[in-house]
């Protein structure tokens, strides 16, 4: 018995049966719940695959920050009993059809690239801890440390780091900020105005 | 460990003509057990001792004595008196309450509360004593304290109380507001470490408390101020207590909650106090390197034998605990001092100073170590040349920093 | 459950990933096509970002190698910038949402029909 695959199947098993209840669900604070626990799982995932800094930062952003975020909108706009927000059974079932027929062609293809079907690697090593924040964050300042060995020299040159991206995602996010503390103070002047 | 439980067991199994291999999924999920096992001892053990202390230090504080009777002179036995009585207290649910996420709620706070303490280390050099040696270790503990804050959310709202709703509101506003200074000070010990290791953190300041991070430069001696507020109220406790003031929001996020329910958040919210005390004993107190190093005095290290080492480690460990109890111990000293803040005030003392103040001593941490770098205590003293050698050593899939910086690498050839 | 026992004891590789990635997304799409609160499509989008990540990081990690080259740390970086596109994305469209509600008084998105010519 493999304890990696063992950890892999609980992990991915929760990531997908929370999100099938998040597409069958219809109160939305339960929606969000059942999201937090696929958005754990999945991060279990990601530490499963060696990608410890990302799946930290999926903990801290996503199910920490984003989530916080979306159960504030959805206390804030809570409904009036009376408007009924669910789907007719017919569309859902074409959804569910047509979500269905996606995923067969999506499971399909991953099941048949040679490419990507499991090898004997070496699997994560218990005692020493991998290196996995320093690369990403030298990488991010223009250094790829795993890219240096690059045998042909031309790519060297174009694998040289992603400084100038997370300086465009840097001045993103400081729009967005802008743009949404905007958006909730038209929010306010236009009830006061009214 | 889970290598060295399955050698064990391969030992025992030999013995009657069985074997077992390394990797045996036995031992792996022993390894993990007995972790959980220590770490819910602690974490249940210290919820006892601080819930006695809260009430002895409140009680004196009041001029009172505090719990006399129950277990023999001081008291001591109270906290398990109070927890025989939660558990015979009914367990009831709120008619109109969403009956899953109501009962669901302490435990998701109790279990982020327990995962943070995966990865805090309690000693470190050749074994360190932590369940899950992770390389961003800070991060991780940081991100999944800030989870505490769902189960009390749905709480709030699957209690259907107004109460309760408010309460968690204004939790959520809280904790996600006071994530930004405490990262920001938690950034500086990391930026002075190099690493997000805590167990590379405390080995970096081995030694006498000179070597602290506390005392490195007046920067960080603020900044653990800092993180030591935002600490306080990012686990809601007075004066930041909001969610649960008891003047206005009756009780707030766990008004409808009663007996061993309730008692789970308040054990979320003892562990959750611990955890950030933990952290920030590594991050600037040291961790297991004391003020004065008894270990090292005794030659109880690692470069006497593992057996020795290993005796020092068990010292760190006490020590560490110690220092985390010392930080909870102010947590409730200040509680039954300050009055309570009001929502905009908490709102004001996050936006308007923790950020700012962090984010200048970042600044000023960062110049102070690149002008006068290897100097600890106020940049008085030099780093003793332990400290200074250990640097985190990048995959041996790759080449060194150092190695590109010095030119053994021509940097058109890197870049 | 033979295919189940057969998971138990071989090595997970890249195509475990994408299949789980490809669950999540199909969740996502399927979410977002028949929610009609604007915080459930949300969720939706939130699933489907998710599921690419899942593959990204798949291709990406060091423990799941195939046969030929893998994204490397590329892999772990574009999911990086995913998750923080998408936590700002989350935070403009629940302002959005907030207004909405607030000019509609519900967030149901058919209500928002009076942009049509």
């Amino acid at each position: 018995m493999n304890w990696s695959s063992l950890l892999f199947l609980l992990c991915s098993g929760f990531a997908g049966v929370f999100a099938i209840a998040v597409v069958l669900s219809n109160n939305i604070v339960r929606m969000a719940f059942y999201l937090v626990l696929s958005l754990a799982a999945t991060a279990g995932l990601f530490f499963l695959a060696g990608a410890d800094f990302v799946g930290a930062m999926q903990l801290m952003i996503y199910v920490g920050g984003t989530l916080v975020l979306l159960v504030f909108g959805v206390m804030l706009t809570a409904q009036s009993q009376f408007v009924s927000m669910r789907t007719s059974s017919g569309e859902l079932l074409t959804a569910l059809m047509l979500g269905g027929a996606l995923l067969f062609v999506l499971v399909f293809t991953a099941m048949n690239v040679p490419m990507w079907q499991p090898t004997n690697q070496p699997s994560v090593s218990e005692d020493t801890p991998v290196l996995t924040a320093t690369p990403i964050g030298m990488a991010l300042e223009g250094y790829r440390v795993d890219q240096l060995e690059q045998p042909n020299p031309s790519l060297r040159r174009g694998m040289s780091g992603y400084l100038f991206p997370f300086v465009i995602v840097s001045v993103h996010l400081l729009v967005v900020l802008v743009g949404a503390a905007y958006l909730a103070r038209a929010r306010r002047h236009h009830t006061e105005s009214a | 460990m889970a290598k060295l439980l399955n050698q064990c067991l391969d030992w025992i199994a030999s013995w009657v003509g069985g074997s077992l291999p390394d990797d045996s999924l036995l031992g792996y999920v022993l390894a993990a057990l007995i972790y959980v096992a220590l770490l819910l001892g602690l974490v249940a053990t210290s919820a006892l001792i601080f819930i006695w202390l809260e009430r002895k230090v409140s009680g004196r504080i009041q001029d009172r004595l505090g719990p006399t009777r129950v277990g023999g002179k001081f008291g001591w036995l109270q906290t398990l008196a109070d927890g025989m009585k939660l558990l015979t207290k009914e367990d009831l649910v709120p008619g109109d309450a969403d009956k899953m996420l109501f009962r669901l709620a302490p435990y998701i706070s109790f279990c982020a509360s327990l995962a943070a303490f995966i990865a805090l280390p309690f000693a470190g050099r050749d074994f360190p004593f932590v369940a899950q040696h992770l390389n961003i270790a800070v991060f991780f503990v940081l991100a999944v304290m800030g989870l505490e804050v769902f189960g009390v959310i749905l709480a709030g709202y699957a209690s259907a109380s107004k109460w309760s709703l408010f309460g968690a509101m204004r939790e959520a506003a809280q904790v996600v507001s006071y994530e930004v200074p405490m990262g920001l000070c938690v950034v500086v010990p990391v930026m002075l470490a190099g690493s997000m290791d805590l167990v590379f953190l405390g080995d970096k300041q081995q030694g006498w408390f000179t070597n602290w991070y506390l005392f490195h430069d007046p920067f960080t001696f603020l900044v653990f101020w800092v993180y030591f507020t935002c600490g306080v109220a990012s686990v809601n406790r007075a004066p930041f207590d909001l969610a649960e003031a008891e003047s206005e929001l009756v009780a707030g996020f766990h008004t409808e909650y009663s007996g061993l329910r309730w008692s789970f958040f308040f054990m979320a919210e003892y562990g959750s106090m611990l955890a950030v005390s933990i952290l920030a004993a590594i991050l600037f107190l040291g961790g297991w390197n004391g003020p004065i190093p008894i270990a090292g005095l005794l030659g109880l290290t690692w470069e006497n034998g593992p057996v020795l080492g290993y005796l020092g480690n068990f010292l760190g460990m006490i020590n560490v605990i110690a220092k985390g109890f010392l930080l909870v111990t102010v947590m409730i000293w200040v509680r039954w001092t300050l009055p309570r803040l009001r929502i905009d005030q908490v709102m004001t003392t996050c936006l308007k100073y923790c950020t700012p103040l962090a984010a200048v001593m970042f600044v000023g941490a960062a110049l102070w170590h690149t002008t006068l770098p290897d100097r600890v205590f106020l940049g008085l003293l030099q780093a003793p040349e332990v400290n200074r050698r250990l640097t985190e050593r990048l995959p041996d899939h790759s080449l060194d920093v150092q190695a590109i910086e010095q030119g053994t690498i021509a940097q058109g050839d890197a870049l | 459950m033979p295919i189940l026992a057969s998971l138990l004891t071989e090595p997970i590789g890249v195509a475990h990933y994408m299949v789980v990635g490809a669950v999540l997304f199909v969740c996502g799409v399927v979410c977002m096509a028949t929610k009609r609160n604007a915080l459930g499509i949300l969720m939706g989008i939130e699933l489907v970002l998710n599921g690419a990540n899942v593959n990204l990081v798949a291709l990406g990690s060091p423990y799941l190698r195939g046969e030929s080259a893998t994204l490397m740390l590329d892999g772990q970086l574009m999911a990086m910038f995913v998750i923080v596109l998408a936590a700002a994305e989350a935070a403009v469209a629940l302002a959005i949402a907030l207004n909405f509600y607030n000019n509609f008084g519900s967030i149901d998105v058919d209500r928002a029909n009076q942009l049509k010519g």
